[in-house]
């Protein structure tokens, strides 16, 4: 399995560090109600199909990406910064 | 020892010393632990005006760019990330050049930290050189660019290696130095060569 780094280029799985659910990426604000915590902490899909995950490059360049890819057919569909997807989000 | 003024000592540990004090291992390839290297490592954002200006200041080098490294006799500086440099120059020279940048990057948001002792560096020289890294790690060393620094891992341990003379400069972890050495030779064992 190869990962297609925006910054290094293709990269062998064994560069990166798997995280989790992009879930991750959307922290609850400060005062939210304990269930969006519960759900933010523990709730997770489990797709037959498009899944978006979190992988850090750690033996790279130390980024984080966002990886969209199809459980069914191991298919690697995007790989993107989490730098540039926040930096989109506050713009 | 050998006491060298009213209550001083002079201590041959207090020299600097390279992590396996200059190990080498003759195999299809050379493997050699060099040192020790002066190493800075640089965090900023590398597009901010003052940056070029503080790695001029401490190496007298320019920017390199996404994943190169400029290299010019004892000094080099290498792209680690998008917010990271190493700047490599003489071991004496690193506790000035942080001066330097402490000046160049006054009140810029910044991190310039002497990691010198923290690495251990390895030459891997001789015509089949790339075959020792092609068992370790996990790149096509035939799409590697001639100026690339390329960060990866040697079977368990990170690493970061470029092309430099007749072979490779890696650099490690002091901490997994013995650990690297033994990979680099077994990897460089005669009869071991591929192909
Ligand atoms: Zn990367």
């Amino acid at each position: 399995m190869r990962l297609n780094c925006p910054l290094c280029g293709p990269r062998d799985r064994r560069e990166f560090y798997y995280y989790g659910s992009e879930d991750y990426l959307n922290r609850p604000a400060e005062g939210a109600a304990p269930q969006a915590w519960d759900d933010y902490l523990h709730l997770r899909d489990n797709p037959a199909g498009v899944t978006k995950d979190l992988w850090y490059h750690e033996l790279g360049c130390a980024s984080w990406l966002r990886v969209t890819r199809n459980t069914l057919t191991h298919e690697i569909l995007a790989t993107e910064l989490v730098a540039d997807l926040k930096r989109e989000a506050t713009a | 020892m050998t006491r060298t003024g009213p209550g001083r000592m002079f201590d041959a540990s207090h020299m600097p010393q390279s992590a396996l004090g200059g190990a080498v291992f003759d195999g299809f390839a050379r493997v050699q632990e060099i040192g020790p290297l002066g190493m800075i490592s640089l965090r900023c954002a590398l597009d901010h005006p003052a940056c070029p200006a503080a790695v001029q200041a401490a190496v007298g080098l320019g920017l390199p760019a996404q994943r190169r490294i400029i290299m010019d006799g004892q000094r080099a500086v290498g792209w680690m990330s998008p917010d990271e440099l190493l700047l490599i120059l003489p071991y004496a020279d690193a506790a000035a050049a942080l001066q330097r940048i402490a000046a160049a990057l006054d009140g810029v948001h910044h991190l310039a930290v002497d990691v010198s002792d923290a690495r251990a560096v390895f030459r891997i020289t001789g015509p089949r050189a790339d075959q020792v890294l092609t068992k370790l790690c996990p790149v096509d060393l035939a799409a590697l660019a001639p100026d690339e620094l390329r960060r990866t891992r040697a079977a368990q341990v990170a690493a970061a290696f470029w092309r430099e003379g007749d072979g490779y400069t890696l650099v490690s972890f002091r901490s997994v130095a013995g650990y690297v050495m033994g990979l680099l030779s077994h990897s460089a064992q005669r009869g071991s060569e591929l192909g």
